[in-house]
């Protein structure tokens, strides 16, 4: 057993704690937010400068040839600043998949483009009816003769709206059993029939309605094998969640010490609201829910990344971590008070990002079902 | 015991039920019924002051008030009722300033002149009004309030700035608790003012909530000349008023109905949404969470009426008596609130962040606006820590926590 970081991973952490927050101020959070793209075009052009979109890809395709554990860290620090960037899409939801499942030809054609920052790109997974099971797939591909033709509407794809290519979760054959007949594309976001409309959201973070009309994709263009798909899909949810929760670890982080410096700072009652037992009981269940946090994740990223059968562990990670962050971020506001509802305050920055975190790849009950039957239930 | 309304209150309450069922047609589109709703967009004030007509006309604005001022003499169980029926349908209309604070305060302790000059305004429903308590430094602990007002002949010179006033981007006065004698210390040495928004040297400055609706504000005050007739109570005697209108503050039915109509909006949306092929409304957890919040809305309503029965038997004096169980009903009412807002935030899932103008959002995207307003309940009008330490000290006669004996030297 060793449960702690190499030292290139913590010079990782600090050098990526010290570019974001110097280059994404929480003003630039802001802005960003508001923004119709929803990230920086300059500030995505020096992440990939420092390597950060190849962290984790070989050397052959333009990559640094990391573990998924330094992923993590980077994703962390994400989370801690909130960064505001098509980072999580482009890099753990569609370049790791291609790395695992890809051709050889695929990923000379997406993986250097990923790692430079030339491309950018989005997952189609969920749809109208927001539920992260196969039966959840209805959107159609056939196969007309060399080509796929895409129907139906997926919802809640994140940065699909300045995608350069969609991956796209179809359904491909219709049987008893839903995981099977499930088709991956690639699909350029440019091709004829591919319309995507930002939802507005809690969190402003550009989440998706993606419409297909016969959308045509080579066939060649077909991520991992025809029908078999579902399982990538596991796999990447695995990595998605468990990634989640390392950004919701850096927010709570962050939440936490906000709170704690407010309340050793804030004056009633001519005394600091900290030497209030409420408050610092509040602030001690924060911090209980923070570090109970914190090695519940990374044994469950350190699965994901050694692919040990780790379906229960992922899920006890999010079950966890997504109840702690909600409830620190709560707990946050409730410490500063009326000032903490604001939209100029940092504190309502996390807490949106909480509740919009929580539902994404499944809330906490949707995990507790799945340790249920884990547990033989 | 008998938990039965009169025949004649059944009666009232169908005739409320029946009026607010037709008038609330006028709401605007993705009205939700919040403080928010209300002062933030134009369409929103716009139907506030409509419906404040409209209850004028009917004569039920200031049911509660003497029929000299504009009222009905109406007794406390049947505001109640009223109150009920009126957030159950989300109906905006009765200001929670004028009619709810500062009406029952100058019943209470104001002069004839103030009553005649400020309530047959509010009674029509032409005045609005804002709270002007709450500073930089002075939140929970409003006695720290440094908001100066001078003594100039007839007029108060007043300077300095007051913060998270509601609507005060929309009220025509506001009433503001400022310090005329600075050699006094905290509660002692302040006044009650009643001040015209648009008098010179008022300037309100919005503060945007984190959904980006417009609630609160800064108000800053330079050099702003308030009448001296304007004072409420004494010079110096100020903080009397602002504790009797605080026992008005708590009163909160409404609380426990807007939870009430919500829960069955979201049984109706769990009735009509299948996922994984089979209504929300059959699974179990859903069902658990639903009922869960029905239990806690029976049992709000029931403390509510407790408190209302106190109220009409014994009066006011009666409600400052009961402090203890205001600031249960206040904390129990917010909390309802917050909870109702997260459960319903698990059952929408991902739909429970959509904004009310896509046409993905269910239930008019209620619930996106409602996880991050419900919070600011539990903040404003006394926070729920500030109420539970009224609780430990009023009701279970615990020492006074937050009192100067038990203060600690300052920790760094
Ligand atoms: C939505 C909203 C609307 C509002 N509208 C108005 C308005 O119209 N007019 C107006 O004047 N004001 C208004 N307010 C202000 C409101 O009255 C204050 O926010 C409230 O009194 C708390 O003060 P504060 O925000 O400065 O927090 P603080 O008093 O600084 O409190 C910070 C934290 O410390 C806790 N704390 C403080 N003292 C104690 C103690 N003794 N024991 C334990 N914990 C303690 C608090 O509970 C809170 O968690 C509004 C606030 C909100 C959120």
């Amino acid at each position: 057993m060793n449960l702690d970081f190499t030292e290139e991973q913590e010079m990782l952490r600090t050098s990526a704690r010290d570019f974001l927050s110097t280059e994404c101020p929480k003003t630039a959070v802001r802005e960003l937010e508001e923004s119709e793209e929803g990230y920086s075009k300059e500030m995505w052009k020096k992440m990939a400068d420092l390597g950060w979109m190849g962290l984790v890809l070989p050397e052959e395709y333009g990559g640094t040839g990391g573990e998924f554990m330094d992923l993590i860290i980077l994703l962390e620090e994400m989370g801690r600043n909130i960064l505001p960037s098509p980072f999580f899409s482009t890099v753990v939801l569609c370049s790791l998949p291609i790395l695992e499942y890809g051709t050889e030809e695929q990923k000379k054609e997406f993986l250097p483009k990923i790692a430079n920052g030339e491309m950018i790109m989005s997952l189609a997974l969920a749809e109208p009816s927001a539920i992260y099971n196969a039966s959840g797939i209805k959107v159609k591909a056939s196969l007309q003769g060399d080509e796929y033709v895409i129907n139906g509407t997926k919802l809640f794809a994140h940065d699909a709206h300045i995608a350069d290519y969609l991956l796209v979760v179809t359904r491909t054959t219709e049987g008893a059993n839903p995981q099977e007949g499930i088709t991956l594309l690639l699909v350029d976001a440019k091709s004829p029939g591919v319309t995507s409309s930002v939802v507005p959201t809690a969190a402003l973070d550009k989440q998706c309605e993606v419409i297909f009309e016969d959308v045509k994709v080579p066939r060649k263009n077909m991520l991992g094998a025809p029908n078999q798909g579902w399982g990538i899909v596991k796999r990447l949810l695995e990595q998605a969640t468990v990634a989640k929760c390392a950004e919701m670890l850096g927010g709570g982080q962050a939440a936490l010490e906000m709170s704690n410096s407010y309340a050793k700072e804030r004056v009633q009652y001519g005394r600091l609201i900290g030497d209030f037992q409420t408050i610092q009981n509040y602030l001690a269940n924060m911090w209980i829910d923070m570090e109970t946090s914190r090695n519940i994740t990374y044994e469950a990223v350190w699965m994901v990344g050694e692919k040990l059968p780790c379906t229960k562990e992922v899920s006890i990670a999010k079950a966890w971590v997504s109840e702690a962050f909600k409830f620190i971020t709560e707990r946050g506001v409730q410490i500063h008070g009326a000032i903490g509802m604001t939209r100029d305050h940092d504190m309502g920055l996390y807490y949106r990002r909480a509740w919009a975190w929580d539902v994404l790849f499944g809330d906490a009950d949707f995990h507790k079902e799945v340790v249920a039957q884990q547990l033989g239930l | 015991m008998d938990f039965s309304l009169t025949p004649e209150q059944e009666r009232l309450r169908k005739e409320f039920d029946d009026f607010f069922k037709e008038e609330m047609k006028n709401a605007p589109p993705g009205w939700g019924g919040s403080l928010e709703d209300m002062y933030s967009a134009d369409e929103g004030w716009e139907f506030h002051r409509y419906m404040a007509r409209k209850l004028a006309e009917k004569g039920w604005l200031v049911r509660a008030w003497p029929k000299e001022y504009g009222g009905q003499d109406a007794s406390i169980m049947e505001q109640v009722i009223f109150g009920e029926v009126s957030a159950y349908h989300k109906s905006p209309g009765v200001d929670v300033f004028g009619i709810g604070l500062l009406g029952p305060t100058l019943l209470a302790v104001g002069s004839e002149e103030h009553k005649k000059e400020y309530l047959p305004p509010i009674a029509r429903g032409e005045t609005m009004w804002c709270q002007l308590w709450s500073e930089p430094n002075a939140g929970s602990d409003l006695a720290a309030l440094a908001t100066r007002a001078v003594r100039e002949g007839d007029y108060y010179v007043v300077n300095g700035q007051k913060t998270w006033s509601s609507g005060a981007h929309r009220g025509d006065w506001g009433f503001a608790i400022v310090r005329t004698d600075p050699e006094q210390k905290r509660s002692r040495g302040l006044s009650f003012l009643l001040l015209d928004m648009k008098a010179p040297g008022v300037t309100v400055r919005p503060l945007l909530g984190m959904d980006k609706t417009h609630l609160f504000n800064e108000v800053y005050f330079d050099n702003v000349r308030v009448p001296v007739k304007n004072r409420v109570g004494e010079e110096g005697k100020g903080w009397d008023v602002t504790k009797a209108m605080m026992n008005f503050e708590r009163t909160n039915v409404g609380m426990i109905f807007t939870v009430k109509r919500g829960l069955e909006d979201l049984i109706e949306f769990c009735k009509e949404t299948k996922r994984n092929g089979e209504p929300l409304a059959k699974n179990p957890l859903i069902r658990n969470k639903l009922a869960q919040i029905a239990v806690e809305v029976e049992v709000g309503i029931a403390l509510a009426y407790r408190i209302a029965w106190i109220q009409e038997k014994g009066g006011p004096a009666a409600m400052v008596e009961a402090g203890a169980l205001a600031a249960a009903s206040k904390v129990y009412g917010t909390e309802l609130n917050q909870r109702f807002s997260y459960v319903g935030h698990q059952i929408l899932g991902p739909y429970g962040q959509v904004k009310k103008e896509s046409k993905w959002a269910p239930l008019q995207g209620t619930i996106e606006s409602g996880f991050q307003q419900v919070q600011g309940m539990c903040i404003a009008m006394g926070t729920s820590e500030v109420q539970r330490n009224t609780i430990a000290w009023l009701g279970l006669g615990l020492p006074r926590s937050w009192d100067e004996v038990f203060k600690r030297p300052m920790a760094k």
